[in-house]
């Protein structure tokens, strides 16, 4: 049997809370372990009481998901956390946010709704926007139109263990080109499958179907991320907890 | 002057990098001053990669201590990985402080801090980049003065063409004084040009500026003489030392990186300098004398840093931690107050001896007991009374033993090879003794499930101590040992899989030995390596043997003097070695005395229990041994748990 630590489990979760926070300005160079580290510490400095799994090395409970890629920023990205003891959600949005580092900036932060089911479940897309610096838009257009006429557009992607080839067209919902101060901008929903197609997998399928390739990196901006609804636009993941929340009375929130 | 940051061309670039993150800066506790409202501008540089440098100590301290004053700023930079490197080039984007991404060039003051000579080709890479003059004599009025510091600064001598100063010893204070000089030259109208800044530099107490400095040398290739080339500069060159460690809580704001680092702790230095006496060890010998700080004061540094940082760690930081007056009590009363809060504590490698397992296990009580380590240095009870650092084999095996059965399951055991006076067998010993701490632990523990790694790596004879004159072992002898002793762990496969064996091979322990020992001459062969392409020389998949075995052949062939002459060599008594000028307080003579010491295997005490011997540090320095106990404790202290 395994060794156990002397003394009492620790303290069992008596909440989950669920939050919105971003990714901007330098701070979009950040990999998804950088975040996950920046989080866990501003957690301790925010004085959240987190509840710890149990055993030898314990782990403050945290599930992070759906990270946007290194290099892309986001106004959506999500992580759970589960609390040893009852804390009004907004008065831990606000502590946690100002313990953060400014550009990593706490939106939103709601109750696990009863029986709202899992949040992971509702991040199955995204709504991106590509800026293209120094791309023609009438091109841009045309690349996209070539891009949703395709069938099929697979794109190699390189990961860990070699590379991988992926369709970028199943993935694509959508995609619209617009101009902003002169600057060609992609807006694209993208389904999130396995592996996920991120904004350079997107890129690589447009310089496959019509041959564009920017004279300057693209910048990616996440600005939604949720499920996808009939229309083909992404909702509000959290919606479900805050609907079960004002059903349900429930207790109050302790301070 | 108008500086403007260079990040909006630098951010396309980040795109097509490894790891970005270690360029952007942004990090918890940063600081960004507006510069114009300063007179004096710092770039501070960790010559190595963002994730060595940043956790570095001695940066962070400076960078709070530079801060604070009203009119200085400073801002940190790193060495750049090829990669960005080569982007920044063809893009013309300069060395840049990762704070508000300021050109180094524009920066009145490059501080860098050498904590190893390895570092050496990463300056050279930093100024090229920053667009500075390689060469101190081609700056003027408009370049920074380039000052390096750090232990290695101890023998600036194969560095003293691309420095224009070195700084020798602590650096809280040192650096307000540049400062001030720096100031009042800029106020004065910068009078006299550089050449008047760096004079004035130099009459600061711990600065050298070595072109002040000419070196001649005899037929042999040994120095004949180091003679200043101005009166109004001493003609020997002091370190600073700060006493009263309370007074400097630094840093008390530690940096926190979202890119990971080495360290991902928070560390807070218990006491400064170490007088065990270990004859291989330079940061013992050039830190005396041995300054704590108080239980009261490390008790507050902790909680404001765990505060200020949310790190889950705490380093209790020093040269040999369990030798602190109140570290016992200390261990206890911050065991109590982090209990419950998922804090740990730590102690780094400490010395073999059963209280650092009684230390460790009351630092550990809160949390999981994985690994501890211990230096034993040298394999046989021999070689470690030459190296003045004496323990018998059966107090090893016994204190080893001691932590499995207290529920340690890894054991780590640091030990050097190609001291002076070494034979294969005293290697050897190594595996011997990890082959009786795994059966004795077996026994102890009750568990087939501990495991001891034995870490070794060759040693260099550093300046400033009793090995000053020792001939370094080459790397095929380090190499053979090291191949003898795998042989050894590896003859019974039933113990030799419980011992783990980490080394590294002789051959950068070769250019280290040169760097650390070289002479003015040096300084070409690292220049000729920079321009071959050699950096990140501490970095395995980057160091070239070859290049640097190239460089010292053809650039030291016109001394008369070769790679073997600097590294191998046993030095005479009375040879002027390239550092001498530069004083660590130590006696020249006293360390010969230890040397000989060594030789014949004597030993020395520590001065802290059994009286001065006479080094002559506290006497040069007007310095004194600064120890407690204080009989304080630390007060109650409410924790968010």
């Amino acid at each position: 049997m395994a060794r156990q630590p002397d003394g009492p489990p620790p303290p069992p979760t008596v909440q989950k809370l669920r939050l919105r926070y971003t990714k901007r300005g330098p701070l979009r160079f950040a990999s998804h372990r950088d975040l996950a580290r920046a989080l866990e510490r501003a957690l301790r400095r925010a004085q959240v009481p987190m509840a710890f799994s149990a055993g030898f090395s314990p782990h403050p409970k945290i599930s992070y998901m759906g990270a946007a890629p290194t290099g892309a920023a986001s106004e959506a990205e999500y992580f759970e956390i589960g609390l040893s003891e009852r804390r009004d959600p907004e008065q831990v949005r606000v502590a946690l946010d100002a313990s953060l580092p400014p550009g990593i900036d706490v939106l939103e932060c709601v109750e696990a709704g009863e029986g709202a089911g899992s949040l992971a479940d509702r991040l199955d897309a995204t709504r991106w926007r590509i800026d293209l610096p120094g791309v023609d838009a009438d091109e841009l257009a045309r690349a996209v139109q070539a891009l949703l006429a395709a069938e099929t557009v697979p794109v190699t992607k390189r990961t860990k263990n070699g590379t991988k080839d992926v369709d970028a067209r199943a993935a694509v919902v959508s995609a619209a080109v617009a101009v902003e101060a002169g600057c060609a901008i992609l807006h694209v929903v993208v389904r999130q499958l396995t592996p996920t197609v991120r904004p350079d997998d997107v890129m690589a399928a447009l310089a496959a179907v019509a041959d564009l390739r920017p004279p300057l990196p693209a910048r990616a901006v996440r600005e939604a991320q949720g499920r996808l609804d009939d229309s083909g636009d992404v909702a509000d993941p959290l919606g479900p907890d805050r609907d079960a929340s004002s059903r349900c009375q429930g207790e109050p929130a302790q301070v | 002057m108008t500086v403007e940051s260079l990040y909006p061309r630098l951010e396309p670039l980040l795109a097509q990098v490894a790891k970005p993150i270690q360029y952007v800066g942004g990090e918890l506790n940063a600081q960004i001053k507006p510069w114009d409202d300063v007179a004096v501008h710092w770039a501070l540089m960790y010559p190595d990669a963002y994730e060595v440098g940043l956790p570095n100590q001695g940066l962070m301290i400076l960078y709070e201590v530079l801060n604070e004053r009203p009119d200085a700023l400073a801002e940190r930079t790193y060495a750049v990985w090829p990669d960005l490197a080569g982007l920044m080039r063809e893009h013309g984007v300069g060395q840049f402080t990762v704070d508000a991404h300021r050109p180094v060039r524009d920066f009145d003051l490059l501080g860098v801090s050498f904590a190893t000579e390895l570092g050496y080709t990463n300056l050279l890479e930093a100024l090229d980049l920053a667009g500075v003059p390689l060469h101190a004599v081609d700056r003027d009025e408009s370049h920074p003065v380039v000052v390096a510091g750090g232990h290695a600064a101890f023998n600036p001598e194969p560095v003293s063409d691309f420095v224009d100063c070195a700084v020798l010893g602590d650096g809280e204070q040192v650096v307000g004084d540049i400062t001030d000089v720096v100031a009042a030259w800029k106020e004065q109208g910068r009078p006299g040009g550089r050449v008047e800044l760096l004079a004035r530099l130099a009459r600061v107490e711990g600065v050298y500026v070595p072109r002040f400095y000419a070196v001649t040398y005899g037929a042999d290739g040994t120095i004949a003489e180091v003679l200043r080339t101005r009166d109004d500069v001493p003609p020997r060159v002091g370190k600073r030392t700060v006493m009263d460690l309370d007074e400097w809580p630094y840093p008390k704001q530690p940096l926190v990186p979202l890119a990971e680092s080495v360290h991902e702790r928070m560390s807070v230095e218990i006491f400064r300098g170490c007088t065990r006496g270990c004859r291989f060890c330079q940061a013992g010998m050039i830190t005396r004398p041995v300054r704590e700080r108080t239980i009261t004061g490390i008790g507050s540094m902790v909680d404001a840093g765990l505060k200020a940082t949310g790190y889950e760690e705490v380093g209790l930081l020093s040269l040999s931690s369990a030798d602190h007056s109140e570290i016992g009590q200390l261990a206890k009363e911050l065991a109590d107050r982090y209990e419950g809060t998922n804090t740990g504590l730590s102690l780094p490698s400490t010395r073999v001896d059963a209280f650092n397992v009684t230390l460790a296990n009351e630092l550990s009580r809160n949390g999981r007991r994985s690994g501890l380590t211990f230096a034993p240095e040298g394999g046989s009870e021999r070689i470690r009374r030459v190296i003045n650092k004496t323990v018998s084999k059966e107090d090893l095996v016994r204190t080893v033993t001691t932590a499995y059965a207290n529920g340690w399951r890894q054991v780590k055991l640091y030990f050097m090879c190609g001291l002076p006076t070494e034979t294969d067998e005293d290697v050897l010993e190594i595996a011997e003794l990890a082959v009786e701490v795994i059966r004795a632990g077996r026994e102890a523990s009750g568990s087939k499930d501990i495991r001891c790694t034995v870490s070794i790596g060759g040693f260099v004879p550093k300046p400033h101590t009793p090995f000053q004159w020792a001939a370094q072992a080459s790397a095929e002898t380090i190499d053979h040992r090291l191949k003898v002793l795998r042989e050894a762990i590896n003859a019974d496969r039933r113990i030799g899989r419980s011992i783990g064996l980490r080394y590294h091979d002789g051959k950068p322990g070769v250019i280290e030995g040169l760097l650390s020992r070289g002479d003015r001459r040096v300084g070409r062969v690292i220049e000729r390596v920079w321009r071959d392409g050699g950096h990140f020389d501490g970095w395995s998949e980057h160091f070239s043997y070859q290049r640097w075995t190239t460089a010292a052949a053809e650039e030291l062939a016109p001394f008369g003097v070769d790679l073997d002459w600097y590294t191998t060599r046993e030095r005479t008594e009375h040879e002027i070695l390239p550092w001498d000028h530069l004083d660590s307080g130590l006696d020249k003579e006293w360390l010969w005395d230890d040397w000989q010491d060594a030789i014949s295997e004597d030993e020395v005490g520590d001065c802290r229990w059994t009286g001065c011997y006479d080094c002559g540090v506290c006497p040069t320095m007007g310095t004194e041994i600064q120890i407690g106990p204080t009989g304080r404790s630390l007060l109650p202290l409410t924790v968010v748990r």
